[in-house]
């Protein structure tokens, strides 16, 4: 780990509710860690879990999706399906060897500009304990691996390229 | 133009706010940095983007660079993207090539290192960069307004603000929960600072609600459910019944006098329980309408089936239907103001001022019947154990300003306070004692009251009260609530004994505030008040387009501040449904048909039904009239398939490759 590591950390933030948030929280002066980069989306359910794979794959040390509370989704519910399949995606990070701390969901109102402040910097804190998590760099590894098996067991080559083949896709979103 | 890559032109700016940015981000070098990235072809910063040499800039450089694409790297979005769109279009480039990156509100104003928060910006600025290659020419859907509007709650801010849109010609739906209009304005005596007469300056204003041809008013009623949005809000109100027939009620009372009860007997709501009422009554003289209504809970018949039902005899007009249900009327509104006030605050839940335990303490809700002409005691100040007060203490901010109840100041409380104080020296000639932690009279006339006050011979303790006892320690102190006070002005702890006490309650938001907060779709700040959309430049609208605010729902106000934000939220809603169409964003969602695998995902996940599937092309389809824009359908498709204007895949995810590519 390099000694001063600064964690990026990729926030998807619903317009309504934790866009908002982080907005009061700079009307009042709030001051928090400069690591989460927040790309502005309409409603917490237009999260795509690719674009958490996405950003992990794209060298994201964390991810953290803003949304309004349960009943308080602008479009009645959206909030709920991102939780569905946050829930689903959450198994597959865990297959994938990322930590729970490194994607996070958060239901942070309008209002709660100071929850914006202290989950940004609970998370900046924890995935800086965690280290980098470099999944590019986990990826050429594997890639790595999988072409030496290829040259050492040139039958079994097809599925291995399916294998490689798949971690690519992951890379590049298709 | 559409999307080639190589014939992207982009023209970047950064912003200086004054300092407000400038202090925080090297500006300078964010638009060095912007001008060596792919598709730049201008880029400047500038010390206040938002003026109009800010906007001329971008149309100029429009012109003469041939530039397709704008990135504004300022405030938030939710300030000056519309600024910024606008300054494009009128240039002749679609509004919709410009992108707004917020470097104030999530970038200067919350980051103190200023490498690290130049590097953030530049980081947004890239990813900026990377989506707008992306973005596409957008029309604006117009969709039409209705004209009618709803407004929920018939306080002084509700009649304010359904009396100025009635008047401009527009049809009203005023809806309303208690049997009469009013709110609490209607329970006063004096208003402050100029002591007229509250139900001179108010009824007035509650007879012309119901006489006006365009107000249609539901009182004893309520909203269910809403549906639709800004321009087209369907509505579902749920009238209770009556048991009187409102439209052929004249409010006479003869029944009130012919009923079984011949003693009212039941606590009276209006008069604080105060007093008495029967089961078939009117909630006081000037209600409005005027009209009696049965208490199912209390009335006989209701209760054992073996009333006589002399009411129904009395009445001349036949009036009376036992039978009556609660009705559901259905309305469709362009807009919606919401007015449902406030509620004081429960003392009992600070137990140290002895409420609910010494009969001799009161709410000053209470003391507001007691001192009022129509009031239960007939505006003679008696207490329930049947003196007249001859000391009273009156403690301010009680709830309010405390940690342990609710932090705000409620504004009111001082003033009322003072006028409550003239009011008892008035009417029961009492010494009054006023404990107040600060004086606050900031207001036209207040200071000068509080002055009046002080010429009147009222005493004024500066000290929070810490108790109030019936221990006595001396003579002078038996039979008497001792109210215990550290004086900070005298420098000492007191004794003061009185015979009365009225608590000063706080403001604090309603108890279905929460429900009432979702129903219309709208926020709630953190103590729970209803939030406006901007603290000072849109106080009356809310985050949903077409709801507004109006009176103490939105927070802590007196009478005159309600009336002026009542005259405000009418404004607003009149200014949407004159205009008779608004232009809606135009982020929908829609499907590429010939990816469309048929899988039906999509068609459960839309909460407006927009979805629906043509059995005959086996594909599902967008109705954009109906999509609100919210994507989680184009989240869900297992094949790609479907869109979102101004978020598709590849803008969101050149977003995420650009703001993670400086590794
Ligand atoms: C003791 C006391 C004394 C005061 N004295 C003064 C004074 O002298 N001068 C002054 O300027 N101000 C005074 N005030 C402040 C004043 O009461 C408020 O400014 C004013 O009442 C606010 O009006 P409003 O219409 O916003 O709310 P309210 O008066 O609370 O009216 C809200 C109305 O909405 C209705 N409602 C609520 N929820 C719903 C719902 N879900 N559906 C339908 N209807 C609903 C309620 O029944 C009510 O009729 C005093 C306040 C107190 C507590
Ligand atoms: S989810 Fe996608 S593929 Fe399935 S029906 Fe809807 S649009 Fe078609
Ligand atoms: S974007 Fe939202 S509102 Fe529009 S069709 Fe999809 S699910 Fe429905
Ligand atoms: S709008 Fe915030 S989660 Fe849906």
């Amino acid at each position: 780990m390099p000694e001063t590591f600064e964690p990026r950390i990729v926030a998807f933030f619903c317009n309504w509710c934790t866009y908002t948030a982080a907005d009061l929280a700079g009307v009042s002066r709030m001051r928090y860690a400069p690591n989460v980069r927040i790309i502005r989306l309409m409603c917490s359910g237009r999260v795509d879990p690719q674009f958490i794979l996405e950003a992990f794959a794209r060298g994201a040390d964390g991810v953290l999706i803003g949304g309004c509370h349960p009943n308080d989704c602008h479009y009645i519910e959206g909030n709920y399906k991102c939780l569905r399949r946050f829930r689903l995606l959450r198994r597959m990070l865990d297959d994938m060897g990322v930590e729970e701390k490194r994607c996070r969901l958060e239901w942070i109102s309008a209002s709660e500009g100071d929850k914006v402040k202290k989950v940004i910097n609970e998370m900046v804190e924890q995935v800086r304990a965690l280290g980098p998590l470099d999944l590019p760099g986990r990826f050429r590894d594997w890639d790595k691996e999988v072409a030496a098996l290829e040259h050492a067991a040139p039958g079994a080559s097809e599925p291995c390229d399916a294998h490689a083949h798949a971690h690519k896709e992951e890379a590049t979103h298709a | 133009m559409e999307n080639g890559d190589s014939k992207v032109r982009i023209g970047f700016y950064v912003c200086h706010c004054g300092t407000n940015i400038a202090h925080t981000v090297d500006v300078a070098s964010v638009a060095k940095y912007a001008a060596g990235l792919p598709g730049v072809v201008v880029a400047r910063d500038y010390k206040y983007m938002c003026s109009d040499p800010g906007q001329d800039l971008i149309g100029e450089d429009i012109r003469e660079h041939g530039l397709n694409r704008i990135v504004v790297a300022a405030c938030s979005p939710c300030l000056h993207e519309a600024t910024f769109r606008t300054a494009t279009a009128r240039a002749g480039l679609n509004p919709f090539f410009c992108h707004l990156v917020n470097i104030r509100e999530h970038a200067s104003w919350v980051h103190t290192d200023r490498a690290a928060a130049t590097e953030k910006v530049q980081d947004l600025v890239r990813a900026a960069c990377g989506r707008v290659r992306h973005h596409k020419a957008l029309e604006r859907k117009r969709v039409t307004v209705r004209p009618e509007v709803l407004i929920v709650g018939g306080g002084i801010a509700g009649i304010q603000a359904a009396l100025t849109i009635a008047e401009s010609g527009k049809k009203v739906y005023l809806v309303e929960r208690e049997p009469t209009i009013g709110g609490h304005m209607a329970m006063f005596d004096k208003t402050f600072p100029t002591l007229d007469c509250a139900a001179c300056i108010l009824t007035p204003k509650m007879s012309q609600v119901k006489a006006h041809p365009n107000i249609t008013l539901w009182t004893y009623s309520e909203v269910m459910g809403v549906e639709g949005f800004v321009g087209n809000f369907k509505v579902k109100v749920r009238r209770k019944p009556r048991y009187v027939n409102e439209e052929v009620c004249v409010g006479c009372m003869e029944c009130i006098e012919a009923c079984m009860y011949k003693q009212p007997k039941f606590d009276d709501e209006f008069n604080q329980r105060l007093g008495k009422r029967k089961p078939v009554y009117i909630p006081f003289p000037q209600a409005t309408p005027k009209v009696v209504l049965i208490d199912p809970e209390t009335c006989l018949h209701f209760k054992t089936g073996k009333c006589k039902q002399p009411c129904i005899a009395s009445c001349s007009r036949n009036a009376f239907d036992f039978n009556a249900e609660e009705k559901i009327e259905d309305v469709e509104v362009g807009a919606i103001i919401v007015a449902t006030g406030f509620k004081p605050f429960d003392p009992a839940r600070s137990p140290k001022y002895g409420y609910g335990h010494f009969p001799n303490v009161y709410t000053s809700l209470e003391v507001e019947r007691l001192v009022n002409a129509s009031g239960p005691t007939g505006g003679e100040i008696v207490m329930r154990d049947g003196r007249k007060p001859k000391s009273v203490g009156i403690v301010h901010c009680v709830g309010s300003r405390n940690l342990q109840t609710n932090r705000w100041c409620s504004k009111v409380c001082c003033m009322y306070s003072l006028k409550l104080a003239h009011l008892i020296k008035e009417h029961a000639g009492a010494e009054v004692y006023n404990f107040y932690i600060d004086m606050r009279t900031p207001g036209k006339g207040y200071e000068e009251f509080y002055n009046q006050l002080l010429e009147e011979g009222v005493h004024f303790v500066r000290g929070k009260v810490a108790e109030v006892t019936d221990w006595a320690m001396t003579p002078e102190e038996e039979g008497k609530l001792v109210m215990r006070v550290e004086d900070t002005l005298a420098g000492f702890v007191r004794r003061i004994p009185v015979d009365m006490v009225v608590l000063s309650v706080g403001l604090e938001p309603r108890e279905d505030s929460q429900e009432v907060r979702r129903m219309f779709n709208i926020s709630c700040s953190s103590e729970g008040f209803f939030l406006e959309r901007h603290p000072k430049l849109a106080p009356v609208d809310t985050a949903t387009d077409g709801v507004y605010l109006a009176g103490a729902c939105q927070g802590p106000k007196d009478i005159p501040d309600s009336v002026a934000q009542a005259g405000a939220a009418a404004a607003q809603a009149m200014a949407l449904i004159d205009k008779g169409y608004i232009e809606m964003e135009p982020n929908t969602a829609f499907i590429e048909e010939k990816e469309c695998s048929g899988c039906k995902s999509c068609i459960p996940l839309c909460p407006y039904t927009a979805i629906s599937f043509n059995e005959a092309t086996v594909k599902a389809v967008i109705n954009e009239a109906l999509c609100k824009g919210c994507g989680t359908c184009v989240a869900a498709c297992p094949s790609g398939s479907i869109k979102q204007n101004l978020f598709e895949d590849v803008e969101i995810f050149s977003e995420i490759e650009e703001v993670l590519a400086n590794a």
